[in-house]
C-alpha cells in the first residue's frame, strides 16, 4: 500500500516533467507517460486483498492539529482506481496521437495526468479533507482540459462553467463533511464506518447529508446541474472520454457509494436519492434522443447512465449496491470505448454529425469492430457486460418493495433510448449510407493508435461478459462488501433462464430498434420540442444568474472603486476611525490612564522634524519636495524605531524608504507636468478633519497599549523557546521564518503575485507602444 | 543632459560591498539583527544603484536572468525548504538543522533557506517592479 501511495502522488511529479519529456519527444512522449498508469494498474493487481479489511497506510500531515494523510485501499476504492489507471492508459496513449501535431499537446499531457493523480487520490483517500483536496484537484485540472482549445470563446465559456457548477458543489461538500467530523469528532472515514448511528442519531446530520448529495449532484451531474456536462464536451475527445464519461463524473456516485455506510442509515437517503438519480435517468435519455451530434448523444446518455447508478444507490438494498457497481464498470467499459470511436471518426471523418456519417467500415475495420462490441454491451446484447449489468438493473427495480412497476417501466424507457443512441453512435456511421451528403468530407484511413485504445476496451467488454465469473465478479464483490460493510456473495452468470428480466430485455431491444430506425423524423422533432423547453431549462438560469452577478459586480465597483487615491484613503481612514471609536465605546467604560514617559532630548529633535516635514507637505510646490520630504519623515521614524530599541524594523525602514524614493523618482518621469490644484475650502476642511482624526485615533490608540499591562503569554514563550526550538537568538527573525513560517511564505506569495499584478497594469500601458522590456 | 562622473565611480565600489553587506545580513539574521528581507531590500537598492548611475538597460544585461525568474526561484527556494521536513517524517516546515556548524555559513538549517529564498524573492520582485517603471532616456 506503501508503494501503491507513493506511485499515486509521484503523478504529480511526473505531470510537472511532462511538458518537458513532450518537448524532447512530441508525442511520442505518449509511450513513456503511459508508464505510470500502468504502473498503478500492475501495483494494484498485485496487491492482494481480502473482501473487508482495507490496507491503509498514515502519513503525518499537520500531526498536531490531528490531522493524518491516509491512504486505503477497499473493494470501492479498487474498482474505481482499476478504471482510473486502466483507462487513463489507454487515454494517454489515445491522446498522443489524436493530438499529436497540437502545439498546445505538453498541456493535455500535464494536465491529464494531474488528474490522473488526483483522481486516484480521491478514491484512495482515507481521510475525508485528504479526499476533498483531490477532490477540488480533479475540477480544476477539468477546467484547463475543457478549455484545451482557449481560443474559442466556447470552450472558455464551458470551462467556466463546468468549474463554478462543480466549485460550488466541492464548497457544500466540504461544509458536509466539516458537519460528520464536527459530529464525530474525527475526520477519519474509518471511523465514521464505524460508528453510524453516532452521525445517523445527530440533529445535523440531515444537514450534513443534503450539502454532499448537492456536491455528488455536480460533480456526477446530476439533474438540475447536469447541463455541464454536455457543454463540456468542449475539450479534446480523449479528455471528454476519460474525465467526462469513464472517470471523474463517476465521483459523484463514488462519493456517495463511499459515505453509503454512515449516511445510508437515514431516512432522507431513500427519500431524496433515488428520486434525483430516477430523473436524471429518464431525463438524460430523452434529451439524448434529440441529439445529432456523436459527442452530445454520448455526453446525454453519460448524464443518463450516471442517474441511473445513483438512482440504484439512493433504493440501498443489497440487490440494487451490486447492479450499481456491475453497472460503473460495464458503462465505463463501453462509453469509454463509444467516446474514443467518436474522436476516430472525427478524426478521419471530419465530421461528428451522424445525419453526415455514413459507409466508413472500409475505411475504419478495426474501429469498426471496437464502436460494434461497445454498441452491442451498451445495447445489452448478450454476451457483453452491459448485458448483465442492465439484467441486474432490472432485477433491483422489479423486486423493490416500493412501485416497483413504474421503476421498471422507467428503466426499461432509459434503455431504449441507450439501445437506440447505442446503434446511432455505433453501428450507423460505419455500415448505412449517410443521409446528407457532404462534399466536403474526405474520410481517410483509421491511425494505430486511434483503434487500439478503443478496441482494448471493448474486447475487454466482451471477455469479462463472456467471463463474467472471473474479474468482473470478483472486483463487483469486493467493491459491493465495502458500501455494504458486510461480506457479500455475487453470483454473476450469463443466462437465468427464461425470467421477466430477459422478456423485458428482449422487448426493451425490439422497441430500441424501431426508435433506431425511425431516427429521420425522431431527431428533428425532438430536438425542437427540447429547444423550446430549454428556455426554462437550467442552462438559462446559469446564464441569468451569472449576469445578475456580474452586473451586481459592477455596480459596486463603480461605487466602492473611484480610481482616485484620495478617496481610499479618507475611506479606509474615515472606516477605520469609526469602527475604533465604537469598539473604545461599547466595550470599554473606563480607559486606564495612559503612563507618559519623559522624552528623551534626542526624541524630540525627530519628532520636531517629522512634524515639520509633515506640514511642509501640505504646502509643497513640486513633486520632488514632497518625495524629499515625505522620505525625511520615514527616515525620521526609523530613527525613532532605533532610539526604542527595534532596530529590525527599523532596518526594514530604512531599506524600504529608499526604495520609495527611487521608485518615485522614476515614476516622476513618466507624469505630465505637476500642477498645483487648489480644492475648494470645503474640501480641504474635510481632508484636515479626516487626517486630524486618524491621527488622534492613532495616537490615543497607541497610548492605551502601552497603558494596559499586556497578559499575553506569547511574548514570553517566543523569548523562552526561541533558541532551544528554533536554535535562533533574533527572536524576530526566528518568528518569521519558523514559528510563523507559513505566513512569511502566505505572505511572500502575496509579494509576487502583486509584482504580477504591477506588470500586468504596466504591460497594459506599454502593449499599446509596442513591446517590453525584455 | 551632462552626467556626473562621482556617481558612476562610487557605484563600481559601492554596489559590490552592498551586495556582500546584504549575504552578510542575511546570513546574520537568525542571530543578530538582519534577515533575509531586509538583505534582499539592501541587495534591490544596489542593484538600482547600478540601474540609476548607468543604466536600466545595463542592469538588464548585468542580471544574469529576468528578476520574473528570479522572484519563483525566490518562492520556490522557500517552499521548497518547507517539504525537506517530510523527507524525515516530520510535518511541512519544521526546522531541521545541521548540527555542527559550518565554516563562515555558521549553522545551517531549513529556516536558513528558507530565508535564502525570501532574499531571493524580494531581490526579484523589487527589482523587477522598479524596473517595469524604469525607462531608457
Amino acid at each position: 500500500m506503501t508503494a501503491l501511495s507513493i506511485t499515486i502522488l509521484a503523478g504529480f511529479l511526473i505531470a510537472i516533467l511532462a511538458p518537458f519529456l513532450t518537448r524532447l519527444m512530441k508525442h511520442r512522449a505518449a509511450f513513456v507517460l503511459a508508464l505510470y498508469p500502468l504502473a498503478v494498474v500492475i501495483q494494484l493487481l498485485a496487491l492482494q486483498r481480502d473482501t473487508l479489511t482495507a490496507p491503509s497506510i498514515q502519513f503525518p500531515w499537520v500531526p498536531s492539529m490531528g490531522l493524518w494523510m491516509t491512504f486505503t485501499l477497499d473493494g470501492l476504492g479498487f474498482l474505481m482506481a482499476m478504471l482510473i489507471a486502466g483507462i487513463g492508459t489507454l487515454v494517454i496513449l489515445y491522446g498522443g496521437e489524436y493530438l499529436r501535431d497540437d502545439p498546445h499537446l505538453e498541456r493535455f499531457f500535464l494536465w491529464v495526468i494531474i488528474f490522473m493523480a488526483s483522481m486516484l487520490g480521491v478514491v484512495t483517500s482515507g481521510n475525508a479533507l485528504v479526499l476533498f483536496v483531490f477532490w477540488e484537484l480533479t475540477s480544476i485540472s477539468s477546467f484547463f482540459l475543457i478549455g484545451y482549445k482557449f481560443e474559442y470563446e466556447s470552450a472558455r465559456a464551458a470551462a467556466w462553467q463546468a468549474l463554478l457548477v462543480t466549485g460550488a458543489g466541492g464548497l457544500a461538500m466540504l461544509a458536509g463533511l466539516v458537519l460528520l467530523g464536527q459530529i464525530t469528532g474525527s475526520f477519519e472515514i474509518n471511523q465514521w464506518m464505524q460508528n453510524p448511528n453516532l452521525v445517523q442519531e445527530s440533529a445535523l446530520a440531515p444537514a450534513a447529508f443534503i450539502l454532499i448529495l448537492l456536491s455528488a449532484m455536480t460533480k456526477s451531474a446530476q439533474f438540475p446541474f447536469h447541463f455541464w456536462l454536455p457543454n463540456a464536451m468542449e475539450a479534446p475527445t480523449p479528455v471528454s472520454a476519460y474525465l467526462h464519461s469513464a472517470t471523474m463524473v463517476k465521483a459523484g456516485v463514488y462519493l456517495l457509494a463511499r459515505l453509503f455506510p454512515v449516511l445510508g442509515g437515514l431516512a432522507l437517503w431513500n427519500q431524496v436519492v433515488p428520486w434525483v438519480g430516477l430523473l436524471t435517468l429518464v431525463g438524460g435519455a430523452m434529451l439524448a434522443l434529440g441529439q445529432t451530434d456523436l459527442k452530445k448523444l454520448l455526453a446525454y446518455t453519460t448524464v443518463s447512465s450516471l442517474g441511473g447508478m445513483v438512482f440504484l444507490l439512493g433504493l440501498g438494498t443489497p440487490l440494487a449496491v451490486k447492479s450499481a457497481m456491475l453497472f460503473l464498470l460495464a458503462h465505463a467499459l463501453y462509453k469509454g470505448t463509444l467516446f474514443l470511436v467518436a474522436g476516430g471518426v472525427d478524426h478521419s471523418a471530419g465530421s461528428r454529425d451522424i445525419r453526415k456519417l455514413g459507409k466508413l467500415a472500409k475505411l475504419m475495420p478495426f474501429t469498426t469492430l471496437a464502436a460494434g462490441l461497445a454498441a452491442l454491451s451498451m445495447a445489452g446484447i448478450p454476451p457483453l457486460i452491459g448485458f448483465i449489468s442492465k439484467e441486474y438493473v432490472y432485477e433491483s427495480t422489479y423486486y423493490y418493495s416500493n412501485l416497483p412497476y413504474i421503476l421498471t417501466g422507467l428503466a426499461v424507457l432509459a434503455n431504449v433510448a441507450n439501445v437506440a443512441v447505442a446503434g446511432w453512435v455505433g453501428i450507423r456511421p460505419f455500415w448505412q449510407q449517410p443521409e446528407q451528403k457532404d462534399e466536403d468530407l474526405h474520410p481517410h484511413k483509421e491511425s494505430v493508435w486511434l483503434w487500439i485504445p478503443p478496441l482494448v476496451l471493448a474486447i475487454t467488454g466482451l471477455f469479462m461478459g463472456v467471463f463474467i465469473q472471473g474479474a468482473a465478479q470478483t472486483w463487483v464483490a469486493a467493491s459491493t462488501s465495502a458500501v455494504l460493510q458486510e461480506i457479500t456473495k455475487v453470483k454473476f452468470s450469463l443466462w437465468h433462464g427464461i425470467t421477466p428480466m430477459l422478456l423485458l430485455s428482449i422487448f426493451t431491444l425490439i422497441i430500441g430498434i424501431v426508435v433506431y430506425l425511425t431516427s429521420r423524423t425522431l431527431i428533428p422533432r425532438l430536438a425542437a420540442c427540447w429547444k423550446k423547453l430549454s428556455s426554462v431549462g437550467p442552462n438559462i438560469f446559469y446564464s441569468r444568474s451569472m449576469r445578475a452577478f456580474l452586473s451586481v459586480a459592477g455596480w459596486q465597483t463603480k461605487i466602492l472603486q473611484s480610481g482616485y487615491l484620495r478617496y481610499y484613503i479618507i475611506t479606509i481612514i474615515v472606516t477605520t476611525v469609526t469602527l475604533a471609536v465604537i469598539t473604545l465605546a461599547t466595550r470599554y467604560g473606563n480607559l486606564p490612564n495612559p503612563q507618559w514617559t519623559q522624552p528623551r532630548f534626542y526624541d524630540v529633535i525627530f519628532i520636531v522634524i517629522i512634524i515639520i516635514s509633515a506640514l511642509l507637505v501640505t504646502r509643497a510646490e513640486s513633486r520632488l519636495a514632497t518625495i524629499t520630504l515625505l522620505g525625511a519623515i520615514g527616515f525620521s521614524i526609523a530613527i525613532l524605531f532605533l532610539l526604542y530599541s527595534a532596530p529590525d524594523l527599523a532596518m526594514v525602514q530604512f531599506a524600504v524608504e529608499t526604495l520609495t524614493v527611487i521608485l518615485f523618482v522614476l515614476v516622476i518621469y513618466q507624469l505630465p507636468k505637476y500642477t498645483k490644484t487648489n480644492y475648494p475650502i470645503h474640501a480641504n476642511a474635510l481632508n484636515i478633519i479626516v487626517s486630524v482624526a486618524g491621527g488622534i485615533m492613532m495616537a490615543g490608540l497607541m497610548l492605551l497599549t502601552s497603558a494596559i499591562p499586556s497578559n499575553s503569554t506569547l511574548a514570553p514563550y517566543f523569548m523562552e523557546n526561541s533558541l532551544p526550538l528554533a536554535k535562533g537568538h533574533n527572536v524576530v527573525n526566528v518568528i518569521l521564518v519558523d514559528f510563523r513560517g507559513l505566513d512569511t511564505l502566505g505572505e511572500i506569495t502575496v509579494l509576487m503575485i502583486a509584482a504580477i499584478g504591477v506588470f500586468a497594469l504596466l504591460g497594459l500601458k506599454k502593449g499599446s507602444k509596442g513591446g517590453g522590456n525584455s | 543632459m551632462q552626467r556626473s562622473i562621482i556617481l558612476p565611480v562610487a557605484t563600481r565600489f559601492l554596489m559590490p560591498l552592498m551586495l556582500v553587506f546584504s549575504i552578510f545580513l542575511l546570513l546574520r539574521g537568525h542571530n543578530e539583527v538582519g534577515g533575509g528581507f531586509v538583505g534582499g531590500l539592501v541587495a534591490a537598492s544596489a542593484l538600482m544603484l547600478y540601474a540609476i548611475s548607468t543604466s536600466p538597460s545595463a542592469l538588464w544585461r548585468l542580471l544574469p536572468l529576468d528578476p520574473r525568474f528570479i522572484a519563483g526561484i525566490g518562492l520556490l527556494i522557500s517552499l521548497f525548504s518547507g517539504f525537506i521536513p517530510l523527507f524525515y517524517e516530520k510535518p511541512f516546515m519544521t526546522g531541521i538543522w545541521i548540527e555542527t556548524p559550518l565554516p563562515v555559513l555558521g549553522k545551517i538549517g531549513t529556516p536558513t533557506l528558507f530565508d535564502l529564498g525570501v532574499y531571493v524573492l524580494v531581490i526579484g520582485v523589487v527589482v523587477w517592479i522598479l524596473l517595469e517603471f524604469a525607462e531608457d532616456e
